[in-house]
């Protein structure tokens, strides 16, 4: 009883403290001083179409370098603790309930489209919004349609170790190109800016969203895998 | 206005869905639902101009999260039967070494 009271006060005084930020929600009509300099410079300095990305990637694109890291470092826990020592016993004597007809066609029809969309993603993610980490993301579900159509098919290990680690290389890699020939680190204006609009523009951001669309993509598929059990 | 309407629906959703998840006996019927929180958060996020985060939280927090406590209770699931497995087994042969 005194229990229950106090968690419902805890509650309630969480509620009291996050109202005046409930207050202020919504949609702002006209953007603060710090947002009014990004709308206005991320298309002039760097002709990104869309500023959220010249955010993420560039100037805030220390910040996306850490959420990449936490990323691959709970991938590779997920793979330490998934060994085959944990496997149950289906997993074990490989037997499963196998997939539905309604389930491997649609895997059939959907997959190529998945993959498709999901490189348009982080292709188009300084013009249009969505880039790596949403793009990488579908990606990964056309992974999972397929291991799920056909649960005894494996994800080659090796494979998805190594798009990880060349494309998760050569984001450093663009970054430290940003710091010795441009301004400074991820500093995409080691290519040319281009016509803000273009596919071709604003410098290596395209670049380096697509090898964090990479990389997202063969981390959640190798989460994927690890977790439907049957790993060597 | 009517953004306001919605994203205040939207909360209160929310919510009911989120107590929903916390008081479902099955945890499967939890899981399901707290997916549910996930879809109406990126709609709210949709409607405050943030395409970027509501298609993170759609394809994050309703599709892959849910996949993964899926395949997670799946797994609970196989090493619980793997217990009581051993259970029946190990004290049925010591009665036949008895006998």
């Amino acid at each position: 009883m005194m229990r229950k009271v106090l968690v419902t006060l805890a509650i309630l005084g969480f509620a009291l403290a996050l109202l005046p930020l409930a207050y202020r929600a919504g949609v702002q009509d006209r953007p603060g001083a710090l947002a009014a300099g990004y709308l206005d410079d991320a298309p002039r300095e760097l002709g990104a179409a869309n500023v959220v990305t010249a955010i993420v990637v560039s100037y805030r694109g220390f910040d996306t370098l850490g959420e990449v890291a936490v990323l691959f470092a709970a991938t590779a826990g997920v793979g330490a603790m998934l060994t085959k020592k944990r496997l149950g016993p289906d997993a074990a004597s490989g037997r499963g309930t196998p997939a539905t007809e309604v389930l491997r066609t649609a895997t059939g029809l959907l997959t190529g489209l998945l993959v498709m969309f999901g490189v348009y993603i982080f292709t188009h993610g300084h013009l249009t919004p969505g880039g790596g980490f949403q793009g990488g993301v579908v990606i990964a579900t056309a992974i999972l349609l397929n291991l799920m159509s056909r649960p005894e098919s494996r994800l080659s290990h090796g494979l998805m170790t190594g798009i990880e680690s060349l494309s998760g290389a050569a984001y450093v890699a663009l970054g430290l190109l940003g710091a010795i020939f441009a301004l400074g680190f991820l500093d995409p204006r080691i290519l040319p800016i281009g016509r803000v609009g273009s596919l071709l523009s604003a410098g290596s951001v395209p670049l380096i969203y697509s090898v964090i669309g990479l990389k997202v993509g063969a981390e959640l598929s190798g989460i994927l895998e690890a977790l439907k059990g049957d790993r060597e | 206005m009517a953004t306001d309407i919605a994203i205040l629906a939207a909360g209160i959703l929310m919510i009911a869905a989120g107590v929903g998840a916390v008081l479902a006996k099955s945890l499967l019927v939890s899981i399901i639902l707290s997916g549910g929180v996930s879809l109406v958060a990126s709609a709210v996020f949709l409607l405050m101009g943030a395409p970027d985060v509501a298609m993170a939280e759609a394809a994050i927090g309703s599709g892959l999260t849910m996949v993964v406590f899926l395949y997670a209770l799946a797994r609970s699931k196989q090493a619980d039967a793997e217990d009581s497995d051993e259970r029946v087994e190990s004290p049925a042969s010591e009665t036949g070494g008895a006998v």
